[in-house]
């Protein structure tokens, strides 16, 4: 039987510690709405899409009555669009965005994400199609997510679409100017995109995923920290069994979900993302729980250490509490969505060098990161690069989601508004990289890529 | 079906009257209740039969979250299983 103390650390980890399920993604494959018909193709898309998941927000709130605890997020993610709509007609893929955007609309769910390509070995023409789309796709929509995978360790990195997308990002902030770049904060380059990650900007339905499937993403930087603040001053064993512990109690309530929605909703169960993604909320932030750690702020000397610590014990404690763990799995580190970064970074405490570092041990890359407007495309493509290299290298997902805010200098604010938080503008180096940047071609898969 | 009630908030007469009582109208039967008074704040928990209720869970949620805004406490009502599968392997 359950007792009172196991009943009140539950409710103490919802009512004081922000623990709660981040988001429902249902996963729907548009591979049967292939045609060459822009308007048919459109239709086929709405109408697939609003009938898989016209209750999904419904069940998603009525498990929240039932359970006690907050879902955030319901949201959809669909096949890659250039696949789906590699047959059409068209030079542009902006009417499939605005069909998506409807879409979205009607079902109520704040974010669709797969508005996306696949191109780490090459390009198809509807690739070119989509990836050519992305920045007015971005401008006429608020709630289309778009991705593009450019590299793997399987491949290695195709630095013609790491050009592509530097100029990509410019042209995409330049068209959403007057939301201090916001379009930009919707757009994910990746290396080693995963195909079934519920969280957003970069989600997208894979093409070995099944017709239609429900991930859910769990989170709980509160719950882990107030976890640590018990185990402070205790060793590095302690440190990393608490950390364990928790994240083992977090997942269970995300399997738990994952599986109730699913059967309601008589789809397949995915998996169960088990990551740490912040909010604004006080006490909901990545950097607040380095600080209980033992560091005075995120980014001093020791940060990637405990990164590090973080990102592997909560995989440990989570992949025990879920049948099927998949998606990125891990911590996020994104600057505009926690508070303890922003102010990490206007205090000079962490800076782009050492979030890049950072991403070598967490499960994302650089992500929600604010920097001045005139930073030319050549330099966006040398980060994306170096990004890309570390994923390609240490066989992990790698992705950046980087702002030029238009306008703004370092230091000055950007305001994304809502969910996506606000960010200071930090500096990057100012030594050119066009020369490398501009040889093209492709950059071979690494050595120890050859496993079979 | 179980469901686990707690009753959060500072002690006043008749909270477990009038909870029971509500429960009682909606064929709600109490398996077992637990309950402490620390620095005069009222912490219950009931563990309940919600296997054939007159209401929807939904509706005996909102129902009783009602009851402890009269009362001036939190009550919330939640299926069993979120407690089971994050306490119990």
């Amino acid at each position: 039987m359950i007792t009172i103390g196991e009943v009140q650390e539950t409710n103490k980890m919802i009512r004081e510690m922000n623990l709660d399920v981040r988001t429902i993604t249902m996963g729907i494959s548009l591979m049967d709405c292939a045609h060459s018909d822009l308007a048919v193709f459109n239709r086929n898309i709405y109408d697939k899409i609003t009938r898989l998941a016209e209750k999904l927000v419904k069940t998603g709130e009525d498990l929240e009555r039932q359970f006690g605890i907050p879902i955030i997020n319901k949201r959809v993610s669909v096949t890659p669009i250039s696949i789906a709509a590699g047959g059409l007609r068209t030079d542009s893929y902006v009417p499939v965005a605005e069909t998506l955007e409807k879409a979205a609309r009607e079902i109520g769910v704040n974010f669709i994400g797969g508005f996306s390509a696949l191109v780490h070995k090459g390009f198809t023409e509807g690739d070119r199609r989509l990836i050519d789309s992305i920045p007015e796709a971005l401008a006429v929509t608020e709630r289309i997510c778009a991705s593009v995978n450019i590299g793997s360790s399987r491949s290695g990195i195709n630095m013609d679409a790491v050009k592509l997308m530097g100029g990509i990002v410019k042209k995409t902030a330049e068209l959403t100017a007057d939301r201090d770049s916001a379009g930009c904060s919707k757009l994910v380059i990746f290396c080693n995109a995963v195909e079934d990650n519920p969280f957003m900007a970069g989600a997208f339905h894979g093409v070995g995923e099944p017709e239609c499937v429900i991930n859910v993403g769990v989170s709980g930087p509160g719950v882990v920290k107030r976890a640590l603040e018990d185990a402070k001053d205790k060793d590095f064993e302690t440190l990393c069994e608490t950390i364990k512990r928790t994240a083992f109690k977090v997942t269970r309530v995300g399997q738990l979900v994952a599986q109730e929605t699913s059967k309601r909703l008589g789809v397949p169960f995915g998996i169960v993302d088990l990551s740490l993604a912040p909010t604004p909320e006080i006490g909901d932030s990545i950097a607040e729980i380095f600080q209980v750690m033992g560091l005075e702020e995120a980014g001093a000397p020791g940060t990637t250490a405990a990164l590090a610590i973080l990102n592997d014990n909560v995989k440990k404690g989570g992949v025990m509490a879920s049948s099927y763990v998949g998606g990125l799995s891990g911590a996020f580190i994104p600057v505009s969505e926690d508070h303890g970064m922003i102010e990490a970074v206007q205090k000079g405490a962490l800076t782009l060098e050492k979030l890049e570092a950072m991403t070598c041990v967490c499960s994302v890359g650089l992500d929600m990161i604010a920097i001045p407007g005139d930073t030319s495309a050549a330099t966006i493509s040398g980060i994306i690069a170096d990004e890309a290299a570390i994923g390609m290298v240490n066989n992990k997902t790698t992705a950046v989601r980087i702002i030029p805010v238009v306008g703004k200098g370092v230091g000055e604010i950007a305001e994304f508004g809502g969910l996506l938080g606000y960010a200071p503008v930090m500096p990057v180096s100012g030594f050119s990289c066009a020369g490398f940047i501009d040889r093209g071609g492709r950059i071979p898969a690494p050595i120890h890529s050859f496993k079979n | 079906m179980k469901g686990i009630i707690t009753v959060l908030g500072k002690d006043r007469v008749g909270i477990i009257a009038k909870v029971c009582t509500y429960l009682a109208s909606q064929n709600v039967n109490i398996l077992d209740i637990s309950q402490t008074i620390i620095q005069g704040y009222f912490n219950m928990m009931m563990i309940v039969d919600i296997s054939s209720p007159a209401k929807s869970f939904e509706a005996l949620v909102e129902d009783l979250q009602g009851i402890g805004a009269e009362l001036g406490v939190e009550i919330k009502l939640q299926h069993e299983d979120i407690f089971n599968t994050m306490h119990r392997i």
